[in-house]
């Protein structure tokens, strides 16, 4: 397909989301027009706010990657929420828990630490699909509420810093991820792992694997692929790229794990990774522009008294224009619109 | 379904035997936590039933559409649509009545956006109800104004003439509120309506062979898109349940989960109408179990522990039950007459 057509849907897709956002803004008695400059000037117009642009981004880019790998392999791991606030903890944990080692080791250390939390929570699912066959849209979400749950009672009772606040000690300098200038190193970490994704899927054996069990799993099998091995590692690695998310933010951000730490379902993710048509690399763009929109949301409310949740029903137009194939069809063959498709039955494979 | 066999007493309660085991571990565990006294037990099964209601309502709208070969994973956002439009209906008018008629209206556009989506366009289901569950918490969160209350309060418990006076069963069964008596009349309704009539049977031929039942002249995308809306239908009731009759007010996010719980619920249920009540009172156990823990100080310390068994229940049932359950055969493949 020719490049202009690759760029062009996506591109379609915001802008009709942005359209159709105006009128809703309109429709609540605001101007759209105010309301979209002060989104503007809270997200991209000095370098603070493309700092502040660019910090928002590095979970979504994470998420995104999270959602976008999973999809290679037909997989669709809706779990990112759950999976990201494990790997917030644990780094957080990690981060305050161990003292007196050098930043080159503490550094890394908590990274692989929340990084393993997540992967582990992510098998779960893989592994319960590849030998019980239960549908992992169901149990990526059911895990959500428990991760909320557990990493809740965790920072409550088991890593509480004393005080009324619920929270978990700040980490030590050791471990945070400073910034350059006004650019989050994390956002740059985020980057380079989006291009081992890249990588990893388009160069080798393993990313060949995992593109043939998304395809076609029965074909897969035939040709000697282990289906129920690339399952359940694919989800291994979707729940590590969503809690590195997590880690990133606790030692490059937030310093810390709090309950309540990026609320929501981590929905974010599929519509980066839907945007971005599942390209690793395309879901940093995209990562970059729900970013700020959750950057700008706050000034929006502030100057144009428009609530930031019109960012949720943005992100989920953009979702409704890029996954209706019939809207992708004026632009792509049939056969590029039917690449979209994720479902596969409930129940085994 | 089964070959019908004569069986004997003996056969049929050996077949059933992990069932009839669990019911008994769930009747001595029930009794025990509620220390044997009448009260408590009462309330431990009013408990169950209320928290069944979303569940088996959000499970027979799930099973709709399955039924007719769509997955519906959107059932946590249309319910929460209804919840939503519901309760900002009946707050504004002033008028129950209104606003459950508003949640059923709402959950059944949203089966239209899900139907024009996956069946009318032909695009991905499961990311047609993402997109739904997506777009809910959005809309629901923008448009909504705290501080705002029922004039009228939530719906009354109506009582039964003299039934609701038997004790345990008789309050449990025949004293509730208005929604829940019409889920409880609706399970039948909706068992008969897909084994016994007409329609249904076209709904089970378009889910199970759509080319099949379109060549005897059944449309396959009428019959999606009617049963897909009629599903939304119920899970605006399960909605309008949730904000008019259980807690009486919106919430951001309060489906919390239960449209997706509903969906194990339905697995389990094996897509029928009173499997799923059966199930959805089992889900409903493990929620009204909270109270009993209550009652005897369990973990009141640790509440995050007791958050998390419906949804490891929901797992459990998945990785237990979905593996022999068969669903249609259809499910999940858009429809296109060539």
């Amino acid at each position: 397909m020719s490049n202009f057509r690759l760029f062009i849907m996506p591109i379609l897709a915001v802008a009709l989301a942005i359209a159709t956002g105006a009128i809703i803004i309109a429709l609540s008695g605001s101007s759209p027009v105010d309301a979209y400059k002060a989104l503007i000037d809270g997200s991209l117009s000095d370098s603070r706010s493309i700092g502040r642009t660019l910090e928002k981004a590095t979970p979504l880019v994470m998420g995104g990657l999270a959602v976008a790998f999973a999809f290679k392999a037909g997989l669709f791991n809706i779990g990112g929420q759950g999976q990201l606030v494990f790997g917030a903890l644990i780094a957080g944990a990690v981060g305050y828990g161990i003292t007196g080692l050098p930043w080159i080791i503490h550094t890394p250390l908590a990274l692989l630490a929340g990084a393993l939390a997540g992967a582990i929570w992510g098998a779960i699912p893989g592994i319960l699909k590849s030998t019980r066959g239960a549908h992992e849209v169901i149990t990526t979400i059911m895990l959500n509420f428990v991760a909320l749950n557990m990493t809740d009672w965790l920072a409550s009772k088991v890593w509480r810093e004393e005080g009324v606040i619920v929270r978990t000690p700040h980490i030590e300098e050791s471990a945070e991820i400073p910034r350059w200038g006004e650019i989050p190193t994390g956002f740059l970490l985020a980057v380079v792992i989006a291009f081992v994704c890249w990588y990893l899927l388009r160069s080798t054996t393993f990313g060949f694997e995992i593109k043939s069990v998304g395809l076609n799993p029965n074909a897969a099998r035939y040709a000697g692929i282990s289906v129920k091995k690339i399952v359940i590692m694919t989800m291994a690695i979707s729940g590590l790229l969503a809690a590195l998310g997590g880690a990133i933010e606790t030692q490059g951000v937030v310093g810390r794990y709090e309950p309540g730490f990026n609320a929501g379902l981590g929905f974010e993710g599929i519509t980066i990774a839907l945007l971005a048509r599942t390209h690793p690399l395309a879901v940093i763009p995209a990562a970059i522009l729900i970013g700020a929109m959750e950057a700008g949301g706050s000034m929006m409310q502030f100057k144009a008294d428009v609530s930031p949740e019109i960012t949720d029903i943005i992100q989920a137009l953009i979702l409704i224009f890029v996954a209706t194939p019939i809207i992708v069809r004026w632009f792509l063959s049939q056969k590029e619109a039917n690449e979209l498709s994720v479902s596969t039955t409930w129940g085994s494979s | 379904m089964s070959v019908k066999e004569s069986k004997s007493i003996q056969q049929v309660l050996f077949s059933k035997r992990w069932w009839i085991l669990t019911a008994l571990i769930l009747v001595i565990f029930t009794l025990w936590t509620a220390e044997f006294q009448e009260a408590n037990t009462t309330a431990v099964l009013a408990g169950t039933l209320r928290h069944s209601t979303p569940l088996v309502l959000g499970a027979m709208c799930g099973l709709l559409c399955e039924r007719s070969g769509v997955i519906n994973i959107g059932i946590e956002g249309q319910m929460l649509m209804s919840a939503w439009g519901g309760f900002m209906v009946a707050s504004t008018s002033g008028s129950l009545l209104l606003g459950l008629f508003a949640g059923i209206a709402i959950g059944m556009m949203m089966g239209g956006v899900l139907a024009g989506i996956s069946v009318g366009l032909r695009g991905d289901q499961i990311i047609a109800g993402t997109v739904i569950n997506i777009a809910a918490i959005g809309i629901t969160s923008f448009f909504f104004s705290l501080g705002r209350t029922l004039p009228s309060g939530k719906t009354q418990v109506i009582k039964l003439g003299p039934l609701a006076d038997i004790p345990v069963a008789g309050r449990v069964l025949f004293s509730n509120k208005p929604i829940t008596f019409l889920t409880l009349l609706l399970i039948p309704t909706v068992w008969f309506l897909l084994f016994r009539t007409k329609w249904g049977l076209r709904t089970r031929a378009v889910g199970e062979h759509p080319s099949a039942a379109e060549t005897v002249g059944v449309s396959v995308i009428g019959m999606r898109y009617l049963n897909v809306i009629m599903g939304g239908g119920i899970a605006g009731l399960a909605g309008a349940y949730l904000s008019l009759e259980a807690v009486g007010s919106f919430e951001r996010g309060m489906t919390n989960g239960k449209g997706f719980v509903a969906l194990a619920v339905m697995i389990f249920g094996r897509w029928n109408p009173v499997g799923a009540w059966g199930a959805a009172l089992l889900f409903g156990y493990a929620s009204a179990v909270q109270t009993q823990f209550q009652f005897r100080d369990w973990l009141t310390d640790d509440p995050q522990f007791i958050g998390i068994i419906p949804f490891v229940v929901t797992i459990v049932v998945l990785a237990g039950f979905v593996g022999r359950a068969r669903p249609p055969a259809s499910i999940g493949q858009p429809y296109s007459r060539e």
